[in-house]
């Protein structure tokens, strides 16, 4: 990285205590409990349980691609990916857009009371999911909700809402972070970039669109990405949600299925369905990287 | 007004001189309405839920359902407090210093560990620092849900799921501290100031520790808040890692009542009560810590 500063490499063999006292525990806890792990998933989904006759004991065997051609037949779970990828399109630009007018407005002088407002809307972030959850999971509830006429008209849990029910606890925890990633990159712009817009006449409006969004795309990037993530990952909240509404099942999201499938026990298709969703939200988040850095430097 | 100067002294960071906020163009007053509009409704959007969840957490058990949901009406929140504690011999205070022990230990040795990695690899050149840069970055790209169901596999291999260590030690690895932690070394921690160091003799651990650790604070009490929210909102790892109930962490416990309710229906006020006293030291620490998180945020998060 461009920052860097580093001390010349004649130093590095001087100070090789002192490098191994600094990387060491980092490198070993790294290794052990993310590297190994992904291995050890690998090798586990290659495995298959093997029995002689019905009813003799079981023995792991190495099943070559067998569970991967179980996961690809799995309907639940390709549906419950279809499901998270419906949530995804919907709730990330709707969440990153309130998040970035959220901003915007903090940081316009049309606001005043900045400081309320950021920690206003940040609050939820201190929220565990688990917690939001219970609580929107009560709110949506008819007999104690106080939104009464919302809830005696439409059913928050029923098997068709359910979902956007979800999306908005989401939304509810996640908007104020993302804002406030926001918010620090319009921090960081220089004020100078803006005197010529305002010699010019343009109004806050204009200048939020022509000056402000553009510099902030990288924000806007780094948010998407990590929602992406979020969105692949959803556990907790559905999780929850199933003592609200019989129509979360126990296949509603990925990590659900693959939870659901780890108890039954099957470690090992479990494993393989683990490995195909790290590998679909890598290559989900680096093609939307790639997107957006062409589109910036073109 | 302290709320402006605030603001402004975390602009001149970026900025060298920021005009006055009234200069330029003046705004229509329609514009401010309709800004000041949004804001207090999102405002509303974000707060209600947890005022509702204050309110609720005041009330006996038929005034739970029975009375309007966003006032009070008996203000019986220390009897519920006291109910909540005396459940089941406290297990309630146990889920929460439990959390506390999995964050509070968790994210600060954390902190340390990444702060002295990132700082290292800013500061030295060894061979296959970028190598070792760019597995970590991709690390941060791994969820933390993707690898709880292997490492309760090789936790289980080892004989030690249902431990506090099955919870306590993959908290330990921050790979975005790392990435923080080297941007924000490379910047604010000046060479020379290594070298004077190194010259008054002393060793390059000692340095870090007294001086870099320093110079690099809010960098690290971003960190650590952010991994200590990250441990204490953390649910996949402890529900597949757990089975004793005197282990868990605060979200477990009450996920797990939560499934009773519509067994026990008395355990719902209890659900309602924890909830809010799970939040709230989140919400004094975030408070607390603000000045520090907000610099460490716009400085080095997002190069």
């Amino acid at each position: 990285m461009a920052v860097d500063n580093a001390v010349r490499s004649s130093r590095a063999v001087r100070h090789r205590g002192a490098l191994a006292v600094f990387l060491v525990p980092f490198a070993v806890l790294f290794t052990l409990f993310y590297l190994v792990p992904i291995l050890y998933a690998v090798y586990q989904s290659l495995l298959t349980v093997e029995r002689e006759g019905t009813f003799g004991p079981a023995v792991q065997v190495f099943g070559g691609l067998t569970q991967y051609i179980q996961v690809f037949q799995n309907e639940p779970f390709w549906a419950s990916i279809g499901r998270v990828l419906l949530f995804g399109v919907v709730q990330v630009p709707i969440m990153l857009g309130l998040a970035l007018i959220l901003a915007l407005l903090l940081d316009s002088p049309l606001v005043r009371g900045t400081k309320f407002f950021r920690l206003a809307f940040f609050a939820p972030y201190a929220v565990p999911a688990v917690i939001a959850a219970i609580m929107w999971g009560f709110l949506y509830s008819p007999n104690l909700s106080p939104f009464t006429a919302v809830t005696s008209n439409v059913d928050l849990l029923s098997a068709e809402t359910v979902l956007w029910s979800i999306a908005n606890v989401v939304t509810w925890v996640y908007v104020g972070y993302n804002m406030l990633i926001i918010y620090s990159a319009l921090l960081s712009i220089p004020q100078e970039i803006y005197e010529a817009a305002r010699l010019d006449g343009a109004g806050q409006f204009r200048i939020a669109w022509a000056i402000k969004i553009p510099l902030v795309v990288p924000a806007l990037v780094l948010t998407g990405i990590f929602s992406i993530i979020g969105t692949l990952q959803l556990l907790a909240e559905p999780q929850v949600f199933q003592s609200f509404s019989s129509a979360v099942t126990s296949t509603f999201t990925p990590n659900l299925t693959i939870y659901s499938t780890a108890s039954i026990p099957n470690i090992s298709l479990a494993a393989a369905m683990s490995v195909v969703l790290a590998l679909a939200t890598f290559i989900l988040s680096f093609t939307v990287l790639k997107l957006t850095q062409r589109r910036a430097t073109s | 007004m302290t709320v402006t100067t605030e603001t402004r002294a975390l602009r001149t960071q970026g900025a060298r001189v920021k005009p006055s906020r009234d200069g330029g163009i003046r705004e229509s007053a329609i514009s401010r309405a309709v800004a000041m509009a949004v804001m207090i409704v999102a405002t509303l959007y974000f707060l209600t839920p947890l005022w509702w969840l204050f309110v609720a957490s005041t009330k006996t058990r038929q005034e739970f359902t029975t009375t309007n949901p966003l006032w009070f009406s008996d203000f019986a929140l220390f009897d519920n407090i006291a109910a909540l504690i005396q459940y089941r011999d406290g297990v309630f205070l146990q889920w929460l210093a439990n959390s506390a022990l999995y964050a509070g230990v968790g994210a600060a040795l954390a902190t340390l560990i990444a702060a002295m990695a990132g700082y290292a690899i800013a500061k030295y050149s060894f061979r296959g620092r970028e190598t070792f840069f760019n597995v970590i970055l991709g690390g941060v790209l791994v969820p933390a849900t993707a690898l709880a169901l292997p490492l309760f596999l090789l936790f289980s291999q080892a004989g030690a799921t249902n431990t506090i260590w099955a919870v306590l030690l993959p908290s330990l690895v921050s790979a975005f501290g790392v990435y923080l932690s080297r941007i924000y070394a490379a910047a604010s921690v000046p060479d020379e100031i290594i070298e004077a160091a190194r010259i008054d003799g002393a060793g390059e651990v000692r340095t870090f520790f007294t001086v870099a650790t320093r110079l690099m604070a809010p960098a690290l009490v971003t960190i650590f808040l952010f991994q200590f929210v990250a441990i204490w909102n953390n649910f996949f790892l402890p529900l597949i890692m757990l089975r004793d109930e005197g282990l868990f962490p605060v979200t477990l416990g009450l996920y797990v009542w939560n499934t009773q309710v519509s067994q026990i229906p008395d355990i719902r006020a209890l659900v309602v009560i924890g909830s809010l006293l799970s939040i709230i030291p989140l919400i004094v620490t975030f408070l607390a810590l603000q000045r520090f998180w907000q610099s460490g945020l716009a400085n080095g998060g997002l190069k």
